[in-house]
């Protein structure tokens, strides 16, 4: 009888929705709880406590602020683009949900196992500019222009960087499907051979997220907040869970591209014992750890160094290696595909 | 040399890593935090906070009205008036401090001649108006008989260095 429904027009809409929400809502009380992870763990690395009166260590803190958030009032500015206004935090929040539809949780256990994983990632990141470019543009401010422009400019310098290595590690997969790119994993995990590559995807992985010490698009100490100075309320709620969102996806790529996913860290009993998408959470929060760590370590870019390091740094380094990697995988024959 | 060894280090990211591992390291120390309502830093005898004008143990107030802190006082925050009492004696009609004005100098209390005046450690005196803050008489002999029991002990362990 169930089996039926679920192949009826209908049942397959409930399943949809099923699954969608069995990915959304534990994404949604993580980024709540990352939140207040990066206020206890920036604490504990500055000697302080962090929040604590909320319930047992600060729990409760989340929702304290949530609901702050919900109960204030939505300010728009007077010669802001009230449509584009209001449009630019859902196209944020959104982008950064639906590319969970092609994160594999497990061995085929993706919303959407579609072949070209890899480009959809890439495309949904690339979107993500224009969330910011339209929320600078539309409030009607300089500060949150110049915001729009940096964060436009930063994430366009980076995402050429990332797509290299992102072809280097495809070259060494032979396929775009993120499922495959895990299962080619299972005898070493990309992060050993291509370590110099893991490291230039982490930081161009900060970068793109606009997270410190790349977070001059919220430069405070010029720009006040960035391009969502004029944001209150729900449309900065909505700012603030996608970009913290998009810090998830960007964990989770690290984790799929360079750390085996949903694989164990070996193939033997006591790591078995552990299910595959536990074992992509943890890889998820350790990479959202380092996210903080790096947040709590180092003092934020200049925008001419930041540009130095895309341009000058990354993007001729990550260039040479892709060429030095396809070079290696032809001559030793190992290229997938039978093409070597 | 000197530059190979500088690139070598750049390209293996030592400085970062060594930063890193700084933060990592305080991570895992005990914190410096003091809940703060609950838990209160210790105060040095000296500490310079809200005012209180003392009274001797007969119930006398000490302030014989010379108004050497209303001379001292480089915020002009503190106001005399005086004239003799009933028994001939020197006393204020009017003692005011205007604790917004106040900068917490503690010349005031080093002025007095009779340790009349003293600063005490009370820091908690927020006030929801401004109006609160303009300290009379009544209010300082207040604060006085409220701490002095703190106040003597005070000025007996500060004493061997004043």
């Amino acid at each position: 009888m169930a089996d039926f429904f679920f192949h009826t027009l209908l049942g397959q809409l409930v399943l949809i929705v099923l699954e969608t929400l069995a990915v959304l809502v534990p994404l949604l009380l993580g980024v709540a709880y990352l939140t207040l992870a990066e206020r206890k763990v920036m604490a504990a690395m500055q000697l302080r406590k962090g929040p604590n009166v909320n319930g047992p260590f600060g729990v409760l803190q989340a929702f304290a602020d949530a609901i702050k958030m919900l109960t204030k009032e939505t300010v728009i500015p007077s010669g802001a683009n009230r449509m584009l206004f209001l449009f630019a935090p859902f196209l944020t929040f959104s982008l950064a949900m639906v590319a969970w539809a092609v994160i594999p949780t497990g061995n085929g256990l993706a919303i959407a196992n579609i072949n070209v994983g890899v480009l959809y990632l890439l495309a949904i990141s690339s979107l993500g500019v224009y969330g910011i470019l339209i929320a600078g543009w539309a409030s009607n401010s300089k500060y949150a222009f110049l915001g729009g422009l940096r964060s436009a400019a930063q994430m366009v310098s980076y995402e050429v960087s990332i797509g290299l290595v992102i072809v280097s590690v495809l070259l060494a997969v032979g396929s775009l499907n993120l499922n495959d790119i895990v299962l080619a994993q299972r005898h070493v995990w990309f992060c050993l051979p291509m370590f110099p590559m893991f490291i230039v995807f982490f930081i161009s992985a900060l970068a793109e997220t606009n997270r410190a010490p790349f977070d001059l698009p919220e430069g405070e100490s010029e720009l006040v907040a960035g391009f969502f100075v004029e944001y209150s309320a729900l449309a900065f709620g909505l700012f603030f869970l996608g970009e913290y969102a998009n810090m998830f996806l960007m964990s989770g790529m690290v984790s799929i591209l360079f750390l085996g996913g949903w694989l164990p860290p070996l193939g033997i009993a006591p790591f078995t014992w552990i299910p595959g998408p536990l074992w992509l959470i943890a890889k998820i929060l350790f990479c959202l750890f380092v996210f903080i760590w790096v947040r709590a370590t180092f003092p934020r870019y200049r925008y001419d160094q930041l540009m130095r390091l895309g341009w000058k740094v990354f993007l001729p380094f990550s260039l040479a290696w892709m060429v030095l990697s396809a070079g290696f995988l032809m001559v030793t024959g190992l290229l997938p595909g039978g093409a070597g | 040399m000197g530059t190979l060894s500088k690139a070598a280090r750049s390209m293996l990211l030592a400085e970062l890593v060594s930063g890193m591992s700084v933060t990592l390291k305080a991570f895992f120390k005990p914190k410096a935090t003091i809940n703060y309502p609950y838990e209160k830093g210790v105060l040095s005898p000296r500490f310079r906070g809200e005012h209180a004008l003392r009274r001797y143990p007969n119930g006398e107030e000490r302030c014989i009205a010379c108004k050497l802190c209303e001379a001292t006082c480089p915020a002009e925050a503190i106001t005399i008036e005086a004239e003799p009492r009933d028994d001939g004696s020197r006393r204020t009609t009017r003692y005011d401090i205007d604790m917004t004005k106040c900068i917490y100098c503690g010349l005031c209390e080093e002025a007095c001649p009779v340790d009349a005046i003293v600063e005490g450690p009370n820091y908690e005196f927020a006030t929801e108006t401004r109006e609160e803050l303009m300290y009379d008489k009544d209010k300082l002999l207040a604060n006085g008989d409220r701490w002095e029991s703190v106040l003597a002990r005070r000025l007996e362990l500060d004493a061997p260095y004043r």
